[in-house]
């Protein structure tokens, strides 16, 4: 049998380790996803919408896209909030449906290792960048070189 | 009851196509021979039409969202959560008829 610990009557309520986390990622959740309605709609609109849709999607129209800090700063804020706002809600299933303490903690160690991995992969991705890669590379921007 | 189950699995669902999206991506850094590669299964008929599922995925699970932080937000939310509801199904409805006739045109059409 193991021992448990029964607090003294009165003993002050917050003895125990407590904080703000699930209150606060309750909040994040709604902030995020306020923000990502317009990231992610967006990002589809001129990414599947305009134009010739899926069909004009290549390196140079990514190119394009990167050419502008607008882009840069929209898809790495929509990157960061999508992975944390995506990992949080897994992170809530988890503790809804595994019910070992061992599985929990095997999936969320390996949910927060995909997520860094993910979110620092495509944080470079997007900071280095080069649309001239390619030194043959006939965009515009690489005429100069 | 239901919208809540459907706002997880689309909420699965759009989580683990974004590892993909991050990855397809990162093909850039590699070249733009890569990347076309890689985009070009996006293009593919098949991928096209779970494309329309992804968008379907994305635009229930944003306007859910918007109806869960109205309940949660607004006094008069939970009195009109029911008919919150409706609202989300007509505005996904109206938005998703002429994506999926632009889309699968693009699609198709090319």
């Amino acid at each position: 049998m193991s021992l448990t610990s029964i607090p003294q009557p009165r003993s002050p309520y917050n003895a125990r380790k407590s904080n703000n986390f699930e209150l606060n990622s309750w909040l994040f959740m709604r902030g995020s996803g306020l923000l990502l309605v317009v990231l992610v709609i967006g990002h589809l609109f001129v990414n599947l919408w305009l134009g010739e849709g899926i069909q004009q999607i290549d390196f140079a129209f990514v190119a394009g896209k990167w050419a502008s800090p607008f882009w840069q700063v929209w898809d790495l804020a929509m990157l960061w909030l999508a992975m944390l706002h995506g990992t949080n809600g897994l992170r809530t299933i988890i503790d809804d449906y595994a019910t070992k303490g061992t599985t929990k903690f095997t999936l969320k160690t390996l949910l927060y290792f995909a997520t860094l991995v993910t979110v620092v992969l495509g944080t470079l991705v997007i900071f280095t960048f080069d649309p001239c890669i390619d030194p043959a590379s006939t965009l515009e921007v690489c005429n100069n070189r | 009851m239901w919208s809540w189950v459907a706002h997880r699995i689309t909420g699965v669902t759009l989580f683990f196509f974004l590892f993909a999206h991050v990855i397809d991506t990162a093909m850039v850094r590699v070249s733009p021979e890569a990347y076309n590669t890689a985009v070009e299964t996006y293009k593919n008929p098949v991928v096209g039409l779970m494309e329309v599922g992804l968008v379907a995925a994305v635009l229930f699970h944003a306007f859910n969202g918007i109806r869960i932080i109205l309940v949660d937000f607004w006094g008069e939310g939970p009195r009109y959560q029911r008919q919150m509801t409706w609202g989300v199904v007509g505005l996904f409805v109206l938005l998703m008829i002429p994506f999926t006739i632009r889309h699968l045109s693009n699609v198709f059409g090319h």
